[in-house]
């Protein structure tokens, strides 16, 4: 009878030992596939479920992004910009701060608005329940969304009204961090940067052109256009400048950009009566 | 009868567990009297030839770099074949303790003259450091770590007068940082876990903080690949471990 208790409490410390590394070990495993089939995305009231989108994501969405969501589908090699990688979580369109995830509305936006330039269409077709399901399904490649939270979304002051003080504070802003260097003084993509510029996997990438009446990537409002610059696009060269442009000054360069695009809009035609010059890339830094 | 002996033993034996673990733990803390490992890092050859930077595209550069031509870093020799921006780590050997301890110093990474001062940063996992412009002229910083290590790429824009940048890493990666409106700008961040130290101009370097033990040290160099030795410290003693690099 004493050896079966000396057996069973030698038993029982050897797995409360073992048990030691083993808990820690669990902690950092990253890769919990079955928490991650059951991924969810909320929208507004809407609940979607990663295994609901699974069917429309292989009818649809496969061809490019590929069954691992790794972006390397069977037309990979035809497609350009490069299909999106979902395993790394590494997303353009966020209304986040640039190097967090983005939230679930954002990537329920870009399925229906498209990527403009891109072979990604609008999937207007889908019906709200079909795109919640998709992003839980797109979230589940990713082991990023096991372990972290979407970032916190900047905060958009209400659009002030355009006035002509407004644009040429605007384009101070243009000249004073240098959006000229890709973008070129007129933005018609032409910067002194332009031609070099590559994106995260090293693959040549062009900068926005405002003059050719292509929509921005991320959206077409003014909203859209002041989340763009405040949260950079992750993946390409486009920085976040929410460091170094004050809200109040984002709305002014928002003013400013509308007047470099080819559309017609009330800045254009503000711009026009003022005469406004483009900026100068030789002036000393500070003087327009 | 025995079942309630069992039931007894069971925390007594999950208790003593805990409380070896826990004094195993304090006695490494307090038994280190801590050493440091040096040494000098060599280049054994001639060393290469470092390409001209041409920076006429933004005429700042250009002219900051006047009387003073930009070369590539890729392989700094310094004299007597000492080579610069080498990252020195303990890669095995080193307690829980000591690897978890992140340091309090801030290194700080320069954007200055249109070249990142230093071309190397080492830094501790979750070590802050700082990004930092001292040019009239727009850079933005981007560091381009692999998503899946847990440290996730960002893009900040620096403009002339911006304030630092503070950030940190959560996994050991050697983390390449770029500028994309200079292409030139090329440089890495070295994260490492534990004690670090980076070679200066002459090869030199010293970790500092090394409880006594056996350990292996890696030296990695961004072109020249990583090499490693084994180096013991005593209580309070010093170790040495130098490096030669065949040229290529």
């Amino acid at each position: 009878m004493r050896t079966t208790v000396r057996r069973w409490s030698l038993a029982l410390s050897a797995a409360a030992v073992l048990m030691f590394p083993l808990a820690s070990w669990a902690q950092l495993t990253t890769y919990d596939i079955d928490k991650r089939l059951d991924m969810e995305s909320h929208i507004g009231n809407m609940t979607g479920h990663a295994k609901d989108g699974k069917a429309d994501y292989r009818r649809y969405c496969v061809v490019c992004h590929g069954p691992l969501g790794d972006g390397n589908g069977e037309s990979f090699p035809w497609v350009d910009p490069k299909p999106r990688d979902f395993q790394l979580g590494v997303f353009k369109c966020r209304s986040t701060p640039t190097g967090t995830l983005p939230t679930d509305e954002d990537l329920f936006d870009t399925i229906a608005r498209g990527l403009d330039r891109s072979n990604m269409p609008q999937w207007s077709t889908f019906t709200k329940q079909q795109r919640a399901d998709l992003v839980a399904w797109v979230k589940h490649f990713s082991p990023r969304w096991a372990n972290e939270k979407p970032g916190t979304p900047i905060q958009i002051p209400a659009e002030p009204e355009v006035t002509a003080d407004r644009i040429r504070a605007g384009r101070d802003v243009f000249a004073r961090v240098q959006c000229w260097k890709c973008h070129g003084v007129l933005g018609q993509a032409n910067g002194p940067s332009a031609a070099t510029l590559t994106d995260d996997l090293g693959r040549p990438i062009a900068p926005y052109n405002f003059t050719e009446g292509a929509r921005p990537k991320c959206g077409e409002t003014d909203r859209d256009i002041y989340r763009i610059f405040m949260t950079g696009l992750d993946g390409t060269p486009m920085p976040s400048y929410a460091d170094n442009i004050k809200p109040d000054e984002a709305w002014d360069l928002v003013f400013y950009l509308r007047t470099l695009m080819s559309q017609h809009s009330k800045e254009k035609e503000m711009a026009k009566q003022l005469n406004l010059k483009p900026v100068d890339p030789n002036a000393p830094a500070g003087q327009q | 009868m025995h079942r309630y002996k069992l039931a007894a033993l069971l925390p007594a034996v999950v208790l003593i567990c805990f409380a070896a673990l826990i004094l195993t733990r304090n006695v490494n803390v307090s038994a280190a009297a801590e050493g440091k490992i040096s040494g000098t890092v060599k280049l054994d050859g001639t060393a290469p030839h470092m390409k001209g930077i041409d920076m006429s595209k933004d005429p700042y550069c250009s002219k900051a770099h006047a009387s003073d031509p930009a070369h590539l870093e890729t392989v700094v020799v310094g004299s007597g074949g000492g080579l610069e921006n080498v990252v020195l780590y303990i890669s095995e050997g080193l307690p829980a303790s000591a690897s978890s301890e992140v340091p309090t110093s801030v290194p700080v990474f320069d954007q200055k003259n249109c070249v990142y001062t230093p071309h190397v940063l080492a830094m501790d996992i979750n070590q802050k450091f700082k990004v930092v412009t001292s040019d009239q002229t727009t850079h933005n910083i981007h560091p381009l770590p692999n998503p899946m290590t847990g440290n996730i790429p960002w893009n900040q824009s620096q403009p002339p007068g911006a304030a630092p940048v503070e950030k940190s890493w959560k996994s050991a990666e050697v983390i390449p940082v770029q500028c994309n409106i200079h292409p030139w700008m090329h440089g890495w961040f070295v994260v490492v876990k534990g004690p670090y130290a980076t070679t200066d101009g002459s090869g030199n370097y010293t970790i500092n903080d090394v409880p006594p033990g056996s350990y292996t040290v890696t030296a990695w160099q961004e072109d020249l690949g990583t090499q490693t030795q084994k180096v013991t410290v005593a209580a309070g003693g010093a170790g040495t471990a130098n490096f030669t690099y065949k040229a290529k």
